[in-house]
């Protein structure tokens, strides 16, 4: 029967590809959640629950979900949230709130937000956004009315949650932990933080206000696990346009996880971060590779895409300067080797610089001390080289500097640097100079 | 306002009236008959007597605190100290702003309420007596505010609920006053004259009136028949608009032309007088119809004897029947007002009747000016000629020329007792001086109207709307009930359930009770200061405390007091405490600043019907300013002479005065303290189980477990709560069918001590990738070289890198490696120096090297 369909919904290899970039890009984007969160089962049944309760019984909760970074906090929220909603008696109760720690970075901003969220600047019309303390009561007011039986309950997503207990007295935590925790409007508050120390920054009496419910999204993914994790996401589903397309897609892919060469890149990948994200990104950069001459996705394509990642960005900045600046980066790296990363001045540079000229007595690089001073400025506003904290402002050729390059990044860079002169090459490798 | 913040600025000069009355020798006191008030700068004096409605001087300058003098008297020898015993009115604004919504209606804003509330000192410093001021009793609607100087009382207040004036109640307090006497004549009654010509005689409010008149009480018509005649009033009014004017008419032409002449050339002031006289004796008439049955013609021989009788009575009752008799007068058929014309005008002057007489016809001229104008232009602009300047001669009495009518009233008073000769005598010899002064008013008298509205609409307009209340909307569908033991269970734990009593804090529960039930007793005020950790009671036990005490309050063990209540947390800034104290105490809403020098005055003035407030302080700690001025304030209030304040701080550290108070802070608290201290394991056990309340949910030995964990770690009967609840959520999933679960056993919960309790760092360092645990490898391998807790990157990822080759993995990039090291970082498995440092930060741990190794170990 699917292949039926497959012959009736036969596109044009154009389409096709438009559809899988489209699909995929959301998928990796985040637009959209992709099916079934693997090993996470304990947690999602956990919050599920935990926001049921508030939303069926009126039961006021709190929680905090706890991962690192790119571990699926926010996916997981997010599909229990997809789920209850599909439930009448949820969808018709629930009120939500969304805040961002980066978004409302103080409870002022924080607490128009959340009054705008709730619909309530209505009621009393501009009045809401007077002050901020008349902010505040009013809030608490409108979540002081309600009691657990007859008001809507509120879920209240506090993204970055670690940021909203740096506010001033962390008033809106306290606030809305306390309505959580006395006979009010039922709310549920869930954090979302990848901090595993959050506890340790809330004040003693916010603590103990809140219910200490922390789920931990901690994975211990096995590579086998990953291999499969990267070839569902690289996937189609049954419900693509062309079913026959999607067919000779999802094979491609399983040739391409099975091969040797892609395993290897995946395991670098695997063993630097288990997370979502990154992989999002690899994934990504291959996709893009995707055109209608070349409709699959090689192994060459994730090997490029590898490199792209791991590239180094300072090696990348290093290729991009002149044979000026780049000796006066291998002067401080001389200097760094003899002082043992004590911090130098320009004079120092331009010493070792001379010194190396002396040996070589060759003219070509005699720069005038302008164009030195003024390759040493550009290194600085590259973030290169970076004055020393605290160091008292003098004149510009004394202030001390550190090197921010390490010296693995300086001499990968040599190797790769278009038409470099031997000289400098071998007045960087020799060990003093 | 201005007017009277002027007033209260000049300086006022009090002085007694001719000699004392009598002397107490017990007491030490001279009793005088009246008290002249002289200002600075204003010529002409006041002149205050028993009976008189007074305005005392209060914390609110626009309105001052109402009374009624019942004794005057000056205390010791020296007579320096002048008192005064006063019957107390409160306004609205002086009650509660909790309990305004018993009124039930929307108050007029010159309404005040008798005070029959317990713990009122009724002795005040005559000194602060502002001056005089008039008073309606059941004025039986409101009319229009336009009156300035008039309060209106209808009902009583007695600090819980209002009630409808009980006239015994006031009878007692009029026995011991003397008789007074009113205010000069002067209102025209012809509204109220072509009022009575309404053909509506109602023999049932006849009957009734008539009563209130034998009774002479001022109350008497005050609830049931104020109603009554309101709206019979108001039908009667419309129907009758035409027939008003028509009365009017031949009323006009029943008068002599002589005597209509006469009108024309005297004073307004005069021709009202006639009009009164008129309107007298119809009201005599009425009543001798009433009382013995006869027919209209009798009255011509009847005036004088009745006269005689108004003069004995004591004026003030024949006042106060005033709304009666105008009842009784509204439905007397018109016959009885076509009768009255043939009487002599001026014939009978009997003073006291005429002056409650005027006084009523000049409210009902009021009304009847705003249900005319409806229909009745003519009627209204006749009015507006007629009435407006005599009214203004009432009206401005009450300021500038005070003292006259003072004079003039005590000349009055004079003059009642005597023969009806001396007193024509005095109005003949008054005329001419009079005229010339009613003649000079106008111009301030037309202004007054104007200026009255204007002055009283932005206070009254603007409330309403603004009380909008903001609320989160009602579920649609209905909460689930309970399906199970454990949910039930899992409701009763959940730390917002209201427990049925309080365990294990009953010491504190007493010493908070006596501490505040003496106060409130003493009506004195307090301090005390309550600390504890977090989580073992204390706002819970002050609120049970307080639900006691006002318990007690409404069965009338205490006298009612005011709980308010603020949070240090639940404010923005320490001085917001200001705005939500006022804010709570009298509904008003101002600035910090203001607030703070409302309250400054609220309670540092006697205000002698004050009820005690009590102040719960949450998170006093909050409240901390530089300045500390709002503790200052907190705590110097209560100390304060007339406060009845009672202020019950709450914190988390017993030190807290000591740490951060400056000293005159601490010493202003006192040393009443109480400190709860972290529940014990028993204490905890038996809090869970007073809040199961026999639901069998639990194993004895995991409430054993549980309160033992939890007294062991912090004493914090939330924690214990919140560990009882996940437990039985374990326990249900833990059961196949979530139906069929058992108790709640110790394996319950121990898995939710763990997930609550146990660090998450190890667990993170065991699913952390490759990479991530060899840089944690490589930060202790660099820590161990260089003995410190702390390295930069850059060392560290040479250790990092030598690790990869060991391990024979890819070399690794220093981006990659800085990478690997800013996800630690935020996890906090590292401490980080912030990432613009790039290779140069400083890495820490933020666990302990044991721990890493024991976690990669195990791995």
């Amino acid at each position: 029967m699917s292949k039926r369909k497959g012959k009736i919904s036969h596109q044009p290899l154009g389409e096709c590809i438009t559809q899988v970039q489209r699909i995929l890009r959301e998928r990796y984007c985040q637009q959209k959640l992709a099916k079934g969160l693997d090993g996470v089962g304990a947690q999602h049944k956990h919050l599920e629950e935990l926001l049921r309760r508030t939303a069926v019984y009126g039961e006021s909760n709190s929680v905090l979900i706890v991962g690192p970074r790119g571990a699926g906090k926010s996916s997981l929220l997010r599909s229990v949230l997809q789920e209850l909603l599909e439930e009448k008696e949820v969808q018709e109760n629930l009120l939500q709130v969304h805040l961002n720690g980066l978004l409302q970075t103080d409870d002022r901003i924080a607490l128009k937000e959340i009054t705008r969220q709730l619909h309530l600047e209505n009621v009393v019309g501009e009045k809401v956004f007077g002050s901020f303390a008349e902010n505040l009561a009013f809030l608490l007011e409108a979540l002081k009315k309600g009691d657990r039986t007859s008001s809507r309950p509120v879920l209240f997503v506090l993204d970055e949650f670690d940021l909203f207990a740096h506010h001033k007295n962390q008033t809106l935590l306290y606030n809305l932990f306390d309505v959580s925790q006395s006979t009010q409007a039922p709310v549920a508050v869930v954090g979302l933080t990848c901090r595993l120390d959050v506890l340790e920054l809330l004040e003693k009496r916010v603590k103990s206000r809140f219910s200490h419910r922390q789920i931990h999204l901690l994975s211990g993914l096995t590579f086998s696990q990953y291999l499969d994790r990267v070839r569902a996401q690289l996937s189609l589903s049954d419900d693509f346009c062309d079913s026959r397309f999607a067919q000779e897609w999802n094979a491609s892919v399983k040739n391409l996880i099975e091969d040797k060469s892609v395993q290897d890149v995946l395991q670098r990948h695997f063993d630097c971060s288990k997370d979502f994200r990154s992989l999002h990104v690899l994934l990504m950069l291959c996709l893009s590779r995707v055109t209608l001459a070349k409709p699959t996705i090689k192994a060459s394509d994730l090997l490029d895409a590898s490199r792209l990642c791991l590239a180094d960005c300072k090696t990348n900045m290093l290729h991009g300067l002149s044979i000026v600046e780049l000796c006066l980066i291998i002067a401080m790296k001389h200097l760094n080797d003899v002082y043992e990363g004590e911090p130098f001045n320009l004079q120092m540079v331009h010493n070792e610089f001379k010194k190396f000229l002396q040996r070589k007595s060759n003219s070509m690089y005699n720069f005038s001390p302008p164009v030195i001073v003024k390759g040493f400025e550009h290194l600085q506003q590259l973030e290169l080289v970076r004055p020393v904290d605290g160091s008292p402002k003098t004149q510009r050729e004394y202030q001390m500097m550190r090197l921010m390059v390490d010296r693995s990044q300086i001499m990968e860079a040599l190797q790769k640097y278009p038409q470099c002169p031997t000289d400098i090459k071998q007045w960087a490798l020799s060990a003093f100079a | 306002r201005m007017k009277y913040l002027t007033r209260r600025r000049a300086k006022r000069v009090y002085e007694w009236r001719g000699k004392p009355l009598s002397f107490n020798r017990k007491l030490k006191t001279y009793e005088y008959g009246s008290l002249v008030i002289s200002m600075e700068g204003v010529p002409g004096t006041m002149v205050i007597q028993p009976g008189q409605h007074i305005l005392i001087e209060g914390e609110d300058d626009d309105n001052p605190y109402v009374a009624r003098v019942l004794q005057l008297f000056g205390d010791g020898e020296s007579l320096e100290q002048k008192k005064a015993l006063v019957q107390w009115f409160v306004r609205l604004s002086e009650v509660p702003y909790s309990k305004r919504t018993l009124l039930g209606r929307d108050p007029h804003p010159k309404e005040i309420f008798f005070y029959q509330g317990p713990s009122c000192e009724n002795e005040v410093d005559a000194e602060s007596i502002l001056r005089a001021v008039k008073h309606v009793d059941n004025a039986a609607p409101f009319p229009d505010s336009d009156m300035e100087e008039t309060l209106y009382v209808k009902l009583s207040w007695d600090s819980r609920r209002f009630s409808v004036l009980d006239s015994a109640q006031l009878q007692n307090v009029d026995e011991r006053c003397p008789p007074l006497t009113r205010t000069k004549p002067s209102l025209p009654p012809s509204p109220a004259r072509s009022l009575r010509s309404l053909p509506t005689p109602d023999p049932e409010v006849i009957r009734r009136a008539a009563t209130a008149e034998v009774r002479f009480s001022s109350s008497a018509s005050a609830g049931k028949a104020a109603s009554v005649e309101v709206e019979s009033l108001h039908s009667a009014t419309k129907l009758s608009a035409s027939k008003c004017l028509s009365a009017k008419r031949r009323k006009m032409t029943s008068r002599t032309p002589g005597v209509r002449k006469k009108l024309n050339l005297s004073s307004p002031e005069k021709s009202k007088e006639d009009f009164l006289s008129q309107l007298l004796d119809e009201e005599l008439n009425s009543e001798v119809k009433l009382a013995h049955r006869l027919s209209s013609s009798s009255s011509s021989s009847l005036p004088l004897s009745s006269a005689l009788t108004c003069s004995l009575t004591p004026l003030r009752s024949a006042r106060k029947n005033s709304a009666a008799e105008t009842a009784s007068r509204l439905k007397l058929a018109p016959a009885d007002c076509e009768s009255s014309p043939n009487l002599p005008v001026g014939a009978t002057p009997r003073s006291s009747k005429r002056k409650s007489a005027m006084k009523v016809s000049s409210r009902i001229r009021k009304q009847l000016n705003l249900l005319n104008s409806q229909f009745d232009p003519d009627s209204d602009g006749d009015d507006e000629d007629e009435f407006v300047p005599s009214k203004k001669e009432l009206q401005s009495s009450s300021e500038e020329e005070e003292e006259d009518h003072h004079s003039d009233r005590e000349e009055e008073a004079g003059f009642d007792s005597d023969e009806e000769v001396v007193r024509k005598r005095r109005r003949a010899s008054a005329a001419a001086p009079q005229t010339p002064r009613s003649r000079q008013k106008p111009r301030p008298t037309t202004r007054t109207p104007r200026k009255t509205p204007s002055r009283k609409a932005p206070p009254s307009t603007p409330r309403t709307p603004r009380h909008a209340t903001p609320s989160i909307p009602n579920r649609l569908l209905p909460t689930r009930q309970p399906a199970n033991v454990l949910e039930e269970a899992r409701i009763r734990l959940h730390v917002s359930a209201v427990p049925e009593s309080l365990p294990c804090r009953e010491q504190e529960f007493q010493d908070i009770y006596s501490f505040v039930e003496s106060k409130i007793l003493d009506g004195t005020g307090g301090c005390m200061y309550i600390s504890g950790v977090p989580g073992t009671g204390k706002t819970a036990t002050v609120h049970e405390v307080m639900r006691c005490l006002q318990h007690a309050a409404d069965v009338d063990e205490i006298s009612p007091f005011h709980f308010i209540e603020i949070n240090g947390m639940k404010m923005t800034d320490p001085h917001q405490a200001y705005v939500q104290i006022l804010q709570k105490l009298t509904g008003q809403k101002a600035t910090a600043d203001h607030a703070a020098a409302l309250l400054e005055k609220r309670f540092s003035n006697p205000a002698p019907r004050k009820e005690t407030t009590v102040l719960l302080v949450d998170e006093l700690d909050l409240l901390w300013t530089r300045k500390q001025n709002v503790m200052y304030n907190l705590f110097d209030w209560p100390s304060r002479r007339h406060a009845r304040l009672v202020v019950l701080a709450i914190a988390n550290t017993m030190d807290l005065p000591e740490r951060i108070m400056i000293n005159r802070v601490a010493s202003r608290l006192g040393l009443t303290r109480m400190s709860f201290q972290p529940y014990t394991f028993k204490q905890l056990q038996q809090i869970i189980t007073s809040r199961l309340n026999k639901v069998k949910a639990f194993e004895e030995d995991a409430l054993q477990l549980v309160s033992r964990k939890v007294a062991a770690l912090s004493g914090d009967a939330r924690r214990c709560l919140d560990i009882c609840r996940r437990a039985t959520e374990i326990c249900e999933h833990s059961a196949a069918d979530p139906s069929a679960a058992g108790l709640v056993a110790m394996s319950h919960v121990m898995e939710a001590l763990n997930e609550m309790f146990s660090s998450a760092y190890i667990t993170a360092i065991k699913c952390a990738s490759l990479q991530e645990q060899l840089f944690l490898r490589a930060v202790i391998a660099e820590f161990r070289r260089l003995g410190l807790e702390e390295a930069t990157f850059q060392q560290v990822l040479v250790q990092h890198q030598a690790l990869c080759r060991v391990e024979g993995l890819q070399p690794i990039g220093v981006s990659e490696s800085l990478a690997v090291c800013q996800r630690l970082g935020a996890c906090r498995l590292l401490l980080l120096e912030p990432s613009r440092l790039g290779v140069l930060q400083r890495v820490r741990l933020n666990v302990s090297q044991d721990d890493v190794l024991y976690a990669l170990k195990a791995d």
